[in-house]
C-alpha cells in the first residue's frame, strides 16, 4: 500500500463523482464551471502523487495541468460561450435517469475490464484504474449524447483529463516532454475549435450539430 | 543530424511560408521546401545504406527498414503533390473557390502536416509518435475545412471530433504500454521502439492485449477502418484535391505504421494471436464494407476515398495475416497505394476543376476532349484497380496468394470484394472517360506530368521492383513478423 493512499483515493472517487455531474448538466456555464472542478481535483491527486513520490517532475505537471486546466482552458471556454452567446441556453438531454443507468453500466463494464491491469499493478489503487476507465468511457458517453458543438467539445476535454488521470494514477506519470507535448495540442485545438465555432455559426446560424446533419440529408 | 534536420526543414518551412502569406512567392517555395525535404530524405537513406539502421539526438529519433522507405515515399509524395498543387491551387484561386489570403494558411499548414508525418516516422519515442499523429490532425482539420464552405466545415469538424476521440484512445493505449514496459525498463527507456522490442517477450501478455484493443482502435481511427471510418470520406471530398491526395496517400500509411509497429510489439507476448486476428477482422470489414459501398456513389472524389476505406482494409489485413509472404505483400501494398491514389486524385482533381463538377453522371467524353488528360485518368483507374501490369496487381496477388495459405476462408471474401470494387469504378470511369463529348476542350494542366510520373513509378514497382526495397520489405517483414 503506497503512502497517502486515503486522500487519493477520496479524490479518485470525487473525480467520478465529477463527470456524472458533467453528464446530466445542460447549461454551458454551469458545465464549464464543473470542468474546472475537475480540472482541480486532477491537479490535487497529481500533487498528491507527487508529495508521495518525491518526484520533481510530478509537481511540475501539477503546476503545467492546474495552469491549464484550472485557469487557462476554462477561461477560455467561457470567453467563447459568451461570444457566442450560448451561456445560458438550455440543452436538450435524453432523458437523465435514463443517461445515469446507462453510465453506471459502463463503470461496472470498466471496473471489470480493468482487472487484468489492475492486477499487474503493484502498490497502485486498483480501484483507481477501474475509476479512470470509467470516466473515459463516460467522457465519451457524454460526447455522443451532446447536441451542440461547444458541449462536445467540453466532453472530449473531460476525457483528456481523464487520460491524464489515469497516467498518473497507474504509472506515475508519462516523461515530462510526453506530458508537455499532450497540454500543447490541447491548448492548440482548443484555439482552433474556437475559430471553428464562428464560422459554424456563420454558416449554419447554430452551433447544434444535430441540425448540421438534417441539413445535409435535405439536401 | 541528418534526421533532425529532415524534420527541421519542413518546420522551418511552415514558419517561413506562413510569414510569405498569400503572395504567389509561396506557391513556388512550397516546392522548394518540400524539394529539400526530399534530398534530406535521399542523404538519409544513403546514410542507412552506408551504417546500417541508427539512431540519433540521445536515441530519440531512428531509421530501421520499417521506416526508412515510408518516410522517402512521404518526401517524395510531398513533394509532387506540392507541384501539384502550385497549378491547382492557383486555379482555385482564380475561378473564386478559395480566398486568395488563405493560401499563406494552406501552405503553412501543408508542411507543418509534411513535418508532424515525418516526426511519427521517425520518432523512436512512442509518446512523441502520439504528439505528432495529433499534430496531423490537428493541421489537417485546418486543411479540410479551407473553403469555409457549410459542407467543408461540416467534414472538418467531423474529422476533427471522431479523430480527437480515436487519437485520446490511442494515448490511453500508449499509457498501458508505458505501464507494460516501465517495470521491465524503467520510466526513461520504456517509451522507445528500439528499447521495447529488446524486451518484448517480457511485458506482460495481458496488458499488451488490451493496450493493443485501445491502439488499433484509436490509430484505426485514422486508418480509416471499418466501423471508424465515418471521416474519412466526407475529409477526402470537401478539403482540396491536393489535401486529399496526402490524407489517402500519406496519412494513412502512417496511421497504418503506428499500428504495425504496436503489433510486432503486442503479438510477440501473447501466447493467442489476438493482435493479429483483430487486425484481420477489422480489415476484412473494411475491405467488404468499401468495396460495396462504391456503387452507390456520384461524387468523384467520394468514389475514391471509399476506395482508400477498401485499400488500406486489404493491408491491415495482410499485415493481421502475418508471416513473410503476407507482410511484404502488405508493406509493398501501402507503397503502390500511396502513389497509386495520389495520381487518382490528382487526375480526378483536374477533371473535376475544369468540368466546375464533381458529380460524375455531369462528366463525360473526356478522352474526346483531352485526350492526355482522359489517359492519365483510366490509367490511374486502372492502376488502382489492380489491373496487371501496374504494382496494386502484385501486392494484391501476393496477399491473395498468402492468404490462401493463412486463412482460406477469406479468400472468396476478398476475391467478391475485388470484384465488386472492379466492377463499380470501372464503370463509372469508363462512362466519364469514354462517354460522348459534350462540353468544349480541356485545355492540358501544366502538371499532368505528375501523376503521370506517379504511374510510372507504380508499372516501375509491378514489372521490376528495385531489389533494394525488396531487401528493405524482407528486412521489415522479419521485424514485424518474426
Amino acid at each position: 500500500m503506497m503512502p497517502l493512499a486515503a486522500p487519493i483515493n477520496l479524490l479518485a472517487a470525487l473525480f467520478l463523482l465529477v463527470v456524472f455531474a458533467m453528464l446530466w448538466q445542460r447549461r454551458l456555464a454551469n458545465l464549464i464551471t464543473i470542468y474546472a472542478w475537475q480540472g482541480t481535483i486532477l491537479t490535487l491527486s497529481i500533487a498528491l502523487a507527487a508529495y508521495a513520490t518525491h518526484s520533481a517532475h510530478l509537481y511540475a505537471s501539477a503546476c503545467l495541468n492546474g495552469l491549464l486546466k484550472i485557469v487557462l482552458v476554462p477561461a477560455l471556454l467561457r470567453r467563447l460561450a459568451r461570444r457566442l452567446d450560448v451561456q445560458w441556453d438550455r440543452e436538450s438531454l435524453v432523458q437523465v435517469s435514463t443517461v445515469m443507468l446507462i453510465g453506471l453500466g459502463l463503470v461496472i463494464f470498466a471496473f471489470n475490464a480493468a482487472l487484468p491491469i489492475a492486477a499487474a499493478g503493484h502498490g497502485i489503487n486498483r480501484a483507481i484504474i477501474g475509476i479512470a476507465l470509467a470516466s473515459i468511457l463516460l467522457s465519451l458517453l457524454m460526447m455522443i449524447l451532446r447536441a451542440t458543438a461547444l458541449s462536445q467539445v467540453i466532453g472530449f476535454l473531460a476525457m483528456e483529463n481523464s487520460l491524464i488521470f489515469a497516467a498518473t494514477s497507474v504509472t506515475y506519470g508519462m516523461p515530462m516532454v510526453i506530458e508537455f507535448g499532450i497540454a500543447l495540442d490541447v491548448i492548440v485545438g482548443v484555439f482552433i475549435l474556437g475559430v471553428f465555432f464562428f464560422h459554424i455559426r456563420e454558416q449554419f446560424d447554430s452551433l447544434d450539430i444535430d441540425r448540421i446533419e438534417r441539413r445535409e440529408e435535405s439536401r | 543530424m541528418i534526421l533532425l534536420s529532415m524534420v527541421l526543414i519542413p518546420l522551418a518551412g511552415a514558419v517561413l511560408l506562413g510569414a510569405l502569406g498569400h503572395r504567389s512567392a509561396g506557391l513556388w517555395c512550397n516546392i522548394a521546401v518540400s524539394a529539400a525535404t526530399l534530398c534530406a530524405a535521399g542523404v538519409m537513406t544513403a546514410r542507412m545504406l552506408h551504417d546500417g539502421p541508427f539512431t540519433a539526438w540521445h536515441h530519440e529519433l531512428f531509421v530501421d527498414p520499417l521506416n526508412v522507405f515510408l518516410v522517402d515515399l512521404t518526401a517524395l509524395v510531398a513533394l509532387s503533390t506540392a507541384v501539384f498543387s502550385r497549378t491547382y491551387m492557383r486555379a482555385e484561386v482564380r475561378l473564386g473557390h478559395l480566398n486568395p489570403a488563405r493560401l499563406g494558411v494552406y501552405h503553412a499548414m501543408y508542411q507543418i502536416f509534411v513535418f508532424s508525418m515525418l516526426l511519427a516516422l521517425i520518432s523512436n519515442n512512442i509518446g512523441v509518435l502520439w504528439i505528432a499523429m495529433e499534430t496531423a490532425t490537428l493541421s489537417t482539420a485546418l486543411l479540410v475545412g479551407l473553403y469555409r464552405t457549410p459542407a467543408g466545415l461540416e467534414a472538418a469538424w467531423k474529422y476533427f471530433i471522431l479523430c480527437g476521440v480515436g487519437i485520446a484512445l490511442a494515448l490511453l493505449g500508449t499509457i498501458m504500454v508505458y505501464f507494460a514496459a516501465h517495470s521491465v525498463l524503467g520510466a526513461h527507456r520504456a517509451l522507445l521502439w528500439t528499447r521495447l522490442y529488446g524486451v518484448r517477450d517480457r511485458l506482460n501478455p495481458a496488458i499488451m492485449t488490451i493496450a493493443f484493443v485501445f491502439l488499433i482502435a484509436g490509430y484505426g481511427t485514422k486508418v480509416g477502418l471499418v466501423p471508424f471510418h465515418a471521416w474519412l470520406p466526407d475529409a477526402h471530398a470537401e478539403g482540396p484535391t491536393p489535401i486529399s491526395a496526402v490524407l489517402s496517400g500519406l496519412l494513412l500509411n502512417v496511421a497504418l505504421y503506428a499500428i504495425v509497429r504496436f503489433k510486432a510489439l503486442a503479438s510477440a507476448g501473447t501466447v493467442t494471436h489476438w493482435p493479429g486476428r483483430l487486425m484481420i477482422g477489422f480489415g476484412l470489414a473494411s475491405v467488404l464494407f468499401g468495396a460495396f459501398s462504391l456503387g452507390g456513389q456520384r461524387d468523384l472524389k467520394r468514389l475514391f476515398s471509399y476506395s482508400s476505406i477498401e485499400h488500406m482494409g486489404l493491408a491491415t489485413f495482410a499485415f493481421g495475416l502475418g508471416g513473410p509472404l503476407a507482410t511484404f505483400a502488405a508493406l509493398l501494398h501501402m507503397t503502390a497505394h500511396s502513389l497509386t491514389k495520389s495520381s487518382v486524385f490528382f487526375a480526378s482533381g483536374e477533371v473535376a476543376q475544369s468540368e466546375g463538377t464533381k458529380d460524375m453522371d455531369r462528366i463525360t467524353g473526356i478522352m474526346n476532349r483531352n485526350p492526355a488528360l482522359g489517359w492519365t485518368f483510366m490509367g490511374s483507374a486502372l492502376a488502382i484497380l489492380g489491373t496487371p501490369p501496374f504494382g496494386i496487381f502484385a501486392s494484391e496477388f501476393l496477399i491473395l496468394v498468402a492468404a490462401l495459405r493463412r486463412a482460406p476462408w477469406s479468400v472468396p471474401l476478398l476475391i467478391l470484394a475485388l470484384g465488386v470494387a472492379f466492377a463499380a469504378i470501372f464503370r463509372r470511369a469508363q462512362a466519364m472517360v469514354f462517354g460522348s463529348a459534350a462540353g468544349p476542350r480541356i485545355p492540358t494542366s501544366p502538371s499532368l506530368p505528375v501523376p503521370l510520373a506517379h504511374l510510372l513509378l507504380v508499372l516501375v514497382l509491378g514489372l521490376a521492383m528495385p531489389p533494394l526495397l525488396a531487401a528493405w520489405y524482407t528486412e521489415a517483414a522479419r521485424l514485424i513478423a518474426p
